[in-house]
């Protein structure tokens, strides 16, 4: 757009046309105080902290509402607009409780700044300040209205961000208060943003509450270990008893693709860590009982009992169990490890989403994936299954972000009526299980029948999709095999972008690193394929495959025959004693995605660096776990990881919140190649392994080190050889309040799934 | 839920008078309060699914307006003005006599029997000819004590009439 | 109902029809009704507006604007429906008049909105009524429904091939609804919080269509300016501030009430001749000539024209035509305070400076009021007071504002005689120990 030119404060500054003066004053590094204001919301014009002078306007106008226009005069430091903003806050202060030392809030409190900033430290008003008690909305949210100076930031993000509308306004003048929805409580999203973008200390988080202080953490910016959407979580961080433990989480510093967005799960959903019934220490099975061991005496039974299976059945007797939790890194690594070690392709992981056919449909038509960024940007979208509220919230933010800031179209194709479609330019409901054959349909086929919906719907469909240009297109796990290489051949043709939805944080990358029998990392054939998930329990429950390995999975909740885990020995690497774990042979604690360094990837392939945010004694990160059980064996551990004939650095990764100086010293050293040799545990190595060897996976380590998400594209890939097995498929079924077998330790989305009714009814065609 | 055939009418009337359905509510809310002597949960829970919006936006816009209320008044709400106006010409004098009379303490306060209730109002435009109040919706104007009291009394005899 | 009164100086133009019974569409019919509409059909969108601008008529709710020039803005072409609205929300205490034409000539309020929506190309009219007028609001269904009976109309009015349709709105008890943006917002159906300016609702309006709103006053005047002519109209009152007003006279007067004076006329003559002179033989200490929100003047002062520029000129506004006079037995202190009060009630919460502002004033002059005033309070309120002026979302914390700075600035001696514990000057007010109990 056309840049306009105005001058503020005597300096002639440039901004783009129609944007608001605040803005334009923010781009310019002129900094304009504000409460109410708050980007990609909607304007109040409410707190009036943002008045400036304006030649040839009477009156001080809200630099918030005001449109740039070429020529304009501004002044924002006059002595008129100091002194409004003083006299702003003095009235604020009037009736605010002076409760700072106490506040959640103090030390990031926006009104507390501002006092400190523009003045009104000293008070006029002697009369006795209007008080109402603290209430508890849910169990995260909490409200103190003498502390709210009504911004109506957090009924915007409520309404317009969340589209769940669970605040409100209510009763007037001085006794306007914030009000949820249900009397005294919420029922809602949870989400928490409401906390979070609260100036001041009025929404406060049960999880969080009177815990600490904001300058006795430590923030660590990480991504979510919950859903494969990918947020960026800033844990707030602080010693303990076991090591360090993270205190919150949130986005205010808006590092991610999420900006400040994030779910319940990434909000509060890391409090399964400290669940009591954590497991920190080896266990061995004697006579039935776990018992206390120590990792030398766990690895070398492990290796010891893997060498012994070898000796007596062979590769095919052992079978290994990966994880949709863990690191690129790490799967990586288990994989090269079955596959050179163990010497077996007899590995796979809980596939939810069929990644091997979206892989082998977008090698084939030189289709492109779509980020998660790129969603909030698209002109059209198009969503076939799922539920994204409930599933994906990022991906539903963003959508939602499209349609409200931009006018995008999102048409939606779904069995049952989501939420999504509110927003919905066309919903077609179709019957369940034919999802898939909406793309031979739009395709030009005659599926109408087959699909259960009235001609007219579809047509309509059809034609405004034929006319749209810029589409992602996001299917559930409703659409497989077959109908994605026809969605994406249907789609490719009009330059349409993908995005495969799996369930978990890294499945997408336990896919690509090749945690499959039949195909290694990026995709590539193998000659003899090894056993899948559900034929290697087959084959543990009748005995043929004699030694198990599970790491960070659970699949005696999912598959009923128990034979398959009391039959074999069985090894688990987890954080608590799941349904499978209770019945392994060797328990190895492992710990969790926050307290690792690594990457990861999601479900739309944007590739994210793992930051180490806290610290349980007695747990080991599951690669060095397989590091030590693979040097037990006497595995040659330089090619597992070749670390001595590389110098690099650890750029601070393993070495957690403390790794300042560390970062800066391996930046520097290894511009000069002084980089000194790093130990095997150190993945990064694995990462350029990776990145050199995985198609799509060239990715930048600066960048990438610089917090930016890395595409990985699976256009690089060989799309010969893929098979696909969409018989293979169970999606997880996860909701807000659920995350697998790792929610269930999460004593926050206990409480408020407890506490929640359906709120929001999902809105469909009918 | 049910309203009244009356209400029900007013509502379909109503509905044709603008573009978007929401535009009726804040007249509306006030002929359902008459009809139930306030707003009820039901009504508004009604009132949701009709209008298509929340029942929190609903009271949202009911907590804005001083004459909707939530909780029953007395069947005559006796509002005594005393903005300027009738503060010159003793307002305040005339609502505490209405509030010694009726005995009730506090602002919207209901009498024993739940005949009255009386309130302290803002500015009802009857300046010209104050001190004045309303009692429901009937203006009555110049007041004295005496008045008053001749008022009063004739409500409490259409009450016990009914 | 209210009573009606008389005085000869009175030009009756808009009170020509009261107490003739001219609620009744036939008795209207006989006294000229529905006649200017008809004119206003042949006279077309621009004679319309011509004609006034010619009577320099302007805007009766308070802010004075020229009604010719606000039609003017509506963009003839609109891709949304445009609307007229008449403000019909009257709670500006001192001000009763819209009540009288509401209760004796509703017909002319509906006639002026129906030129008004000729001039601008608009097919919809709504007449708001506040909730307290339930009686008005009644008469106002019934004179609606009697001109659709009419034909007059609806579909096709008057043979002309133009459509127009005419509702009613009920308010449900606020004040700042009666604010021009907020108006709209609660016939939408919502709180009553006004909108961000600009876009104007000359544009962008009701339901984000073009829309025209004015006073009912306003709307009842301009079929009589059509019927005498603008420039005839224009010639009743002074130079820009053409024809009469109404004007509600109340407080310490012997004869309160309603009287049509024309613009110019003198607001000392107004109290002595007009409203027969201060009550009770007493005399004269304060007027606050155009509603509560308006910068009282003291007795020196009121020799002066009852036009919006003489008032403006003399630091006061003419306002919404309330003239409250307080006699010398008033407590300033106290008036001020009830002021403060009404504002701080009437807040609508969305900005802060009015929402804190006018609750920290009342607390403030409570207890000042009480007699736990200090020195110091004196210049607070006035400092608070003027950091509330031009700052807050829409005019209401102006208006809360303007007179309390008035107050202090005017009678700063009355305040400085409540300091240090002393009971009140004026008997009748309890002191400091009763108020503690109250409070
Ligand atoms: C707080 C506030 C209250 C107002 N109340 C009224 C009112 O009750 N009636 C009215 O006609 N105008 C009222 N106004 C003025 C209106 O905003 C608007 O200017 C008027 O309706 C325009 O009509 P007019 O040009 O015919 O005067 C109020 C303004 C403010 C700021
Ligand atoms: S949307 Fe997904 S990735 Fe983001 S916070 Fe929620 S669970 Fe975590
Ligand atoms: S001041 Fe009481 S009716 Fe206006």
């Amino acid at each position: 757009m056309a840049d306009v030119t105005l001058t503020v404060n005597g300096r002639t500054i440039t901004a783009p046309k129609g944007m608001l003066l605040i803005e334009a004053c923010k781009l310019n590094g002129i900094e304009i105080p504000a409460f109410c204001y708050y980007p990609g919301l909607s304007l109040q014009g409410a707190c009036r902290m943002c008045l400036v002078e304006i030649e040839k306007m009477p009156k001080m106008q809200t630099a918030c509402t005001t449109p740039i226009a070429e020529g304009m005069v501004v002044q924002t430091e006059s002595e008129k607009v100091v002194q409004a903003r003083k006299s702003t806050l003095e009235l604020l202060l009037a009736n605010h409780p002076l409760d700072c030392p106490v506040c959640d809030a103090g030390g990031e409190c926006e009104l507390q700044d501002m006092t400190f900033k523009y003045g009104a430290g000293e008070s006029k008003f002697i009369d006795i300040k209007s008080h109402r008690d603290e209430q508890q909305w849910s169990p995260v949210v909490f409200y103190d209205r003498p502390r709210c100076i009504l911004c109506y930031r957090c009924v915007r993000v409520c309404g317009e961000g969340m589209d769940v509308w669970a605040l409100g306004i209510q009763n007037r003048g001085q006794g306007s208060v914030i009000a949820p929805n249900k009397g005294d409580a919420l029922d809602c999203e949870e989400c928490g943003m409401c906390i979070d973008i609260c100036p001041v200390g009025a929404l406060t988080s049960g999880a969080y509450r009177y815990k600490t202080r904001p300058w006795e953490m430590t923030h660590v910016g990480t991504v979510c270990n919950h859903c494969g959407d990918g947020c960026v979580t800033t844990a707030g961080v602080r010693r303990s008893d076991t090591g360090s433990e993270i205190v919150r989480c949130d986005n205010r510093d808006r590092s991610g693709m999420n900006d400040d967005f994030l779910c319940i799960k990434g909000r509060y959903a890391f409090d399964f860590a400290a669940n009591p019934e954590r497991v920190t220490t080896p266990l061995i099975k004697r006579a039935g009982k776990f018992v206390a061991a120590t990792w030398s005496e766990a690895v070398e039974l492990v290796a010891a009992k893997f060498q012994e299976t070898l000796l007596d059945g062979g590769p095919k007797a052992i079978g290994v169990i990966g994880s949709n939790h863990t690191t690129n890194e790490e799967n990586y690594l288990l994989q090269k490890f079955a596959r050179t070690v163990l010497g077996t392709n007899n590995i796979d992981h809980h596939r939810t989403a069929d990644f091997a056919s979206f892989a082998r449909a977008v090698a084939t038509s030189k289709a492109k994936t779509a980020s998660m960024s790129e969603v909030a940007t698209a002109e059209a979208i198009l969503l076939i299954g799922s539920d994204p509220t409930e599933e994906h919230p990022l991906l539903a933010w963003q959508i939602r972000n499209a349609v409200r800031l931009r006018n995008a179209r999102l048409y939606v194709v779904n069995s049952a009526g989501i939420k999504l479609g509110r927003q919905a330019a066309q919903f077609v409901k179709v019957a369940a299980g034919s999802e898939g054959w909406l793309a031979a349909y739009l395709a030009g086929k005659d599926a109408g029948a087959t699909l259960g919906v009235a001609a007219e719907a579809l047509t309509k469909l059809r034609e405004a999709l034929a006319a749209e240009n810029n589409l992602v297109v996001a299917f559930g796990p409703e659409v497989r095999g077959e109908a994605i290489d026809a969605l994406v051949a249907y789609g490719a043709a009009k330059g349409a972008k993908f995005i495969c939805l799996a369930d978990y944080a890294n499945s997408r990358g336990a896919a690509d690193m090749g945690l499959y029998p039949d195909l290694l990392p990026g995709y590539r054939a193998v000659d003899s394929a090894g056993l899948a998930l559900p034929q290697m329990l087959d084959a543990a429950a009748s005995g043929s495959v004699k030694a198990l390995w599970v790491v960070g999975a659970n699949p005696a909740a999912r598959y009923a025959n128990g034979a398959a885990f009391s039959k074999p020995f069985l090894v688990v690497q987890d954080l608590f004693l799941t349904e499978t774990a209770r019945q392994a042979d060797v328990f190895l604690p492992a710990a969790f995605a926050y307290e690792k360094a690594g990457t990861m990837t999601n479900t739309c392939g944007d590739l994210q660096r793992l930051k180490k945010a806290s610290d349980v004694h007695g747990v080991k990160a599951d690669f060095e776990i397989i590091i030590r059980i693979a040097e037990k064996m006497g595995a040659e551990i330089e090619k597992l990881v070749p670390f001595r004939g590389y110098t690099f650095a650890d750029a601070g990764q393993s070495r957690g919140a403390q790794s300042g100086e560390a970062d800066r010293n391996a930046v520097f050293t290894e511009a000069r190649g002084l980089a000194s040799r790093t130990s095997p545990l150190d993945p990064t190595i694995t990462l350029d392994e990776i990145s050199q060897l995985v198609p799509g996976y060239a990715i930048s380590r600066m960048e990438l080190a610089g917090g930016v998400p890395q595409r990985t594209e699976l256009v690089q890939i060989e799309a010969a050889g893929i098979a696909s097995h969409p018989e293979l498929i169970v999606p997880a079924g996860n909701s807000l309040f659920t995350s697998g077998t790792l929610g269930r330790y999460s004593a926050t989305l206990n409480s408020v799934a407890e506490n929640h009714s359906k709120a929001i009814e999902p809105i469909g065609a009918d | 839920m049910k309203f009244s055939e009356q209400l029900e009418a007013r509502y379909s009337d109503m509905l044709t008078h603008y573009p978007v359905k929401r535009s009726l509510l804040v007249p509306f809310l006030l002929y359902t309060q008459d009809e139930f002597g306030y707003v009820t949960d039901d009504a508004i829970e009604e009132l949701s699914r009709r209008l298509e919006i929340t029942a929190l936006e609903i009271r949202n816009v009911i907590s804005y307006y001083s004459m909707l209320r939530t909780k029953p008044g007395g069947r005559y709400n006796v509002q005594v003005c005393t903005n300027i106006c009738c503060l010159l010409r003793g307002g305040e004098e005339m609502l505490a006599h209405a509030r010694k009379t009726l005995d009730v303490a506090v602002n919207k306060g209901v009498t024993a029997d739940g005949v009255f209730s009386v309130e302290e109002v803002e500015c009802i435009g009857a300046c010209s000819w104050a001190p004045a109040m309303q009692v429901n919706y009937d203006f009555h104007e110049n007041l004295t004590p005496e008045k008053i009291d001749r008022i009063l009394d004739e409500y409490r005899l259409k009450a016990a009439q009914q | 109902m209210a009573n009606l009164v008389s005085h000869p100086d009175e030009v009756k133009v808009v009170t020509k029809r009261f107490g003739q019974g001219a609620a009744n569409i036939d008795r209207y019919l006989e006294l000229d009704g529905y006649k200017a509409v008809q004119k206003a059909l042949e006279l077309g969108a621009d004679g319309i507006i011509n004609e006034m601008k010619a009577s320099s008529l302007r805007g009766r709710g308070g802010a004075g604007f020229p009604t010719g020039m606000k039609w003017s803005f509506v963009p003839k072409e609109s891709a949304k429906p445009k609307y007229v609205l008449c403000n019909g929300d009257e709670s500006e205490p001192g001000t009763c008049k819209d009540r009288l034409i509401f209760e004796h000539d509703p017909h002319s309020v509906i006639e002026g909105a129906m030129i008004a929506a000729i001039a601008v190309g608009s097919h919809d009219v709504y007449i708001y009524i506040r909730g307290e007028y339930r009686y008005l609001l009644e008469i106002m269904q019934k004179a609606i429904a009697d001109a659709y009976a009419k034909g007059f109309c609806g579909k096709n009015i008057f043979g002309s091939g133009y459509d127009l349709n005419v509702y009613w709105h009920g308010g449900a008890g606020a004040y700042e609804v009666g604010e021009e943006s907020a108006l709209m917002e609660s016939l939408e159906g919502k709180r009553g919080v006004p909108r961000i300016r600009p876009p104007f609702p000359a544009v962008v309006g009701l339901w984000g269509g073009p829309t025209v709103i004015n006073n009912a006053e306003t709307l009842a005047s301009v079929p009589h300016i059509l019927l005498m002519g603008g420039k005839q109209y224009a010639e009743i009152g002074v130079d820009r501030n053409g024809g009469t007003r109404l004007f509600s006279l109340s407080g310490h007067v012997e004869r309160p009430g309603v009287y049509e004076l024309p613009l110019g006329y003198s607001l000392r003559k107004a109290i002595y001749e007009v409203g027969g002179g201060i009550a009770n033989g007493r005399a004269l200490k304060a007027v606050v000539p155009g509603g509560s929100s308006v910068p009282c003047l003291k007795p020196d002062e009121i020799d002066i024209s009852l036009d919006f520029d003489s008032m403006m000129k003399a630091g006061t506004f003419l306002g919404s035509g309330g003239i409250v006079v307080l006699d010398d037995q008033t407590c300033i202190v106290k008036f001020a305070l009830r002021t403060i009060q009404f504002y701080r009630h009437e807040s609508c919460g969305w900005c802060i400076p009015c929402r804190e502002g006018t609750d920290w004033l009342s607390k403030s002059l409570k207890r000042f009021h009480a007699g736990g005033g200090v020195a110091k309070d004196i210049d607070n309120i006035r400092y608070l007071a003027e950091n509330m002026l031009g700052r807050t979302f829409c005019p209401l914390g102006d208006a809360a504002a303007m007179p309390i700075i008035g107050f202090v600035n005017k009678f700063r001696k009355e305040f400085e005689a409540h300091l240090d514990g002393k009971p009140c000057p004026y008997e009748k007010h309890p002191a400091l120990s009763q108020l503690a109990v109250v409070r």
